[in-house]
């Protein structure tokens, strides 16, 4: 991806099936890269002298998988993760795109700190990194950042993520501030005098095991409040890792009256419920929390008709020491990019809900689209820069975090047997993990 | 490490067999004699090495435990840590490590966070005892209250047992919920709403707003629960003075009663919050025999989770094992 870097030779994914949801495509077919971008999409196609073929019949072309929502420790908690190492691990789960969030130490919530991502994401030359700025200076809540100079730096949203915007007024202004630089303000939709001391889904689950409960109303408030002030605004509020019923029946109606919300899902809230916490598996401690199977059913039927827009995996590296403690004492957050694709095919496309197309849209189209990402992403039409990703849809393999390019192995699907996984992944017609 | 019959760790009653509590409290039967003796001590446990590790505050408790211990012969060391700048689970996984490390048989934990004991029990080879985990369970604490109820009612299934006050909090009421009903009890709950966990009715227990119901109910027995008194400031209840006057166990409120109705508390009281000292004081009050019992029930449980067989629990007592 560096400047200096020679262009790649043309490349010939031949005799694949070809998904590409950005143009309703599903169909057999060679997709031909040169010079970084898709130059062609069809049947018998062939490249110039020079031109490397890849036989990937039985696989599925599609374009790259976009991640809005990661977390990689970069600064401040390098042991965990690095800008390389998540990107790294990104091109592993089939990811050509990923939006880390500002919540480092320093906080990303100025031009520098925001440049000094990009420039990492440059010098790994792997998965595109874009940078989320910060909504508040230091993410406490007061100031505005300056979205203005973080956007021009490369920020494609602003988030105060891992801690919610208790000020509504603060939400408004950032709302309508965002709107001069046509970007999105992604908000963790947590009220926090209802969440204070919460470490799982307020339910019979807790109850039993004791420990305090977050209730879905602390997350339900929250979408309400910003459905109001994205209407209020006109501004674009995106609700990251949505979790309750309740929610999706806020945003579902909002959409019916045009309000600008975007959501997000988790593969993690798609597929598993607090029964997860029991024994205190502490990999099963996130915020939001996992909640009931009633919460997942209509979190999937959202994700299939739209409601909520893309899947994104809330990736959040632990070193293994701070998840080896008692429940209350552990930190929120499991590792996700190298099983997203996987824990959402095997359960959503082999379970027989969703079609590899719609798990493909709400993975890579969609999501480009929500953030407007640079340079596009979520398409393979021709001209397009060429992130592209081959899937294995058949491929078998179970979850093994110690051969994860994650520096964290904080995983909940740990021995879980999945189904399907990224094979290559092709960054600017330039390969950046190939299986 | 010696396989008891139950299991390596005793850290809660919700997964214990009714017949493994059964045998706990028939084990405890003969031990009882053992604290009336004017040399209390038995050999039992004699050459067992215990940690009493308290993260937590514990009078009674600790005390009680550390009897049973040395009524046994155990060689105890009691360690108490009151948290420090690093993180309790920190603080917890290296602790867990250097006690195995010294090689020692048992260990008694109790810890603010719930799923603590479980947690340690995992870890280390010794046997763990849950002296209290959060808000998780109490399990010995249980087991000293349906051995009390045993011994004035003379069974426990089919009686009316009301735990009554702050059950959101409490780890009595959880391992109680369990005890009573594996054995058979009737059990209801009875408390301002704000003070019930969520879902409690899907346990399998009726659900009281007042004292009142409890015993229109025909309750046999009421365990008041300790009313923490930072859960005024927490704004669960508006204070002390309506709470007692509202959901106090009173002699007023129990006069609706036409039977006597057992009184019991795991301590440490608050009269004139939770429990009126005429109730506390009064002849139905069992609250002392519950702290009797609890070194015999804490006697049969090291016992039993060092590979002792209940049969032989009354020649233990004699030595000849």
């Amino acid at each position: 991806m560096s400047d200096a870097a020679p262009p790649p030779r043309p490349l010939l994914l031949q005799g694949g099936r070809v998904i590409d949801p950005s143009r309703e495509i599903d169909a057999a077919g060679d997709v031909l890269i040169q010079d970084g971008r898709i130059a062609a999409v069809g049947r018998g196609l062939s490249g110039p002298d020079g031109t490397t073929v890849r036989n990937v019949s039985g696989k599925v072309v599609a374009p790259g998988l976009v991640d809005l929502h990661v977390h990689l420790r970069e600064p401040g908690n390098e042991d965990e993760e690095t800008v390389a190492s998540g990107a790294r691990a990104a091109a592993a789960g089939g990811f050509t795109a990923i939006c880390a969030m500002p919540n480092t130490d320093p906080v990303t919530d100025n031009q520098a700190a925001v440049g000094f991502v990009v420039r990492q994401s440059g010098r790994a030359g792997l998965t595109r990194v874009h940078p989320i700025g910060a909504i508040s200076i230091g993410q406490k809540g007061e100031r505005l950042a300056e979205f203005g100079e973080m956007v021009s730096a490369g920020a494609v949203a602003v988030s105060d993520d891992g801690k919610p915007v208790v000020s509504s007024h603060l939400m408004r202004t950032a709302l309508e501030y965002a709107r001069t630089f046509g970007i999105p303000v992604a908000d963790h939709c947590e009220e926090p005098t209802l969440a204070a001391g919460g470490v799982m889904h307020e339910g019979l689950v807790s109850t039993r095991l004791g420990l305090k409960g977050i209730p879905s109303a602390a997350e339900e408030i929250m979408v309400a409040r910003d459905v109001l002030l994205a209407e209020l605004t006109g501004g674009h509020v995106h609700l990251c890792h949505m979790s309750t019923r309740g929610s999706v029946a806020i945003i579902r109606e909002a959409k019916e009256r045009g309000i600008q919300v975007t959501a997000e899902v988790t593969p993690h809230h798609l597929t598993l419920t607090d029964h997860a916490c029991e024994e205190y598996d502490t990999h099963a401690k996130m915020n939001p929390p996992l909640r009931e199977s009633a919460d997942v059913a209509a979190l999937r039927g959202a994700l299939k008709d739209g409601v909520l827009d893309c899947i994104a995996s809330d990736h959040a590296p632990h070193a293994y020491d701070e998840k080896e403690a008692a429940f209350d004492d552990a930190p929120f957050g499991i590792v996700g990019l190298e099983t997203a694709f996987a824990v959402a095919h095997t359960e959503l496309v082999c379970g027989g809900v969703f079609t590899l197309p719609e798990l493909i849209r709400r993975m890579s189209t969609a999501p480009a689209r929500v953030f407007h990402l640079p340079g596009g992403g979520g398409t393979l039409a021709p001209g397009a820069v060429a992130d592209v990703v081959v899937l294995d849809p058949t491929a078998k393999w179970t979850v093994d975090p110690g051969v994860f390019h994650s520096k964290s192995h904080n995983t909940p699907f740990t021995g879980r047997p999945l189904t399907g996984r990224a094979i290559l992944t092709i960054v600017a017609g330039t390969i950046v993990h190939e299986l | 490490m010696t396989a008891s019959i139950l299991g390596k760790d005793l850290t809660g009653l919700e997964h214990m067999t009714p017949e493994q509590i059964r045998l706990i409290l028939d084990t405890a039967e003969p031990f009882k004699e053992v604290s009336e003796r004017p040399i209390k001590k038995v050999p039992a446990l004699r050459g067992k090495t215990i940690v009493n590790l308290f993260f937590e505050a514990s009078t009674r408790t600790r005390v009680s435990f550390e009897f049973a211990e040395k009524r046994l012969s155990a060689d105890t060391v009691n360690v108490a840590s009151t948290g420090s700048s690093v993180s309790k689970g920190e603080t917890l996984v290296d602790t867990a490590r250097n006690l195995e490390a010294m090689r020692i048989d048992m260990v008694v934990i109790r810890h603010p966070s719930s799923g603590a004991a479980e947690f340690l029990g995992h870890r280390i080879d010794s046997n763990v005892i849950n002296a209290g985990d959060g808000k998780h369970e109490h399990p010995t604490q249980a087991l000293l209250d349906l051995l009390t109820i045993r011994d004035k009612h003379g069974k426990i299934e089919g009686l009316k047992v009301c735990l009554v006050g702050d059950v959101l909090h409490s780890r009595v009421a959880r391992s109680n919920l369990w005890g009573l009903t594996k054995l058979g009890a009737e059990v209801a709950v009875c408390g301002p709403s704000t003070l019930m966990p969520r879902g409690i009715n899907e346990l399998g227990v009726t659900v009281f707003g007042r004292v009142e119901e409890a015993i229109d109910w025909g309750a046999d027995v009421l365990n008041v629960l300790r009313l923490q008194l930072e859960r005024m400031e927490k704004g669960f209840i508006p204070s002390l003075r309506e709470y007692y006057r509202v959901f106090g166990v009173t002699p007023e409120r129990l006069e609706r009663s036409p039977k006597p109705v057992t009184i019991m508390h795991p301590g440490p009281m608050n009269r004139g919050v939770e429990i009126d000292s005429r109730v506390a004081d009064g002849p139905h009050s069992v609250i002392l025999n519950q702290v009797t019992n609890g070194v015999a029930v804490r006697m049969a449980v090291l016992y039993l989770l060092a590979g002792g067989r209940a049969e032989l629990a009354d020649a233990a007592k004699r030595g000849t094992e």
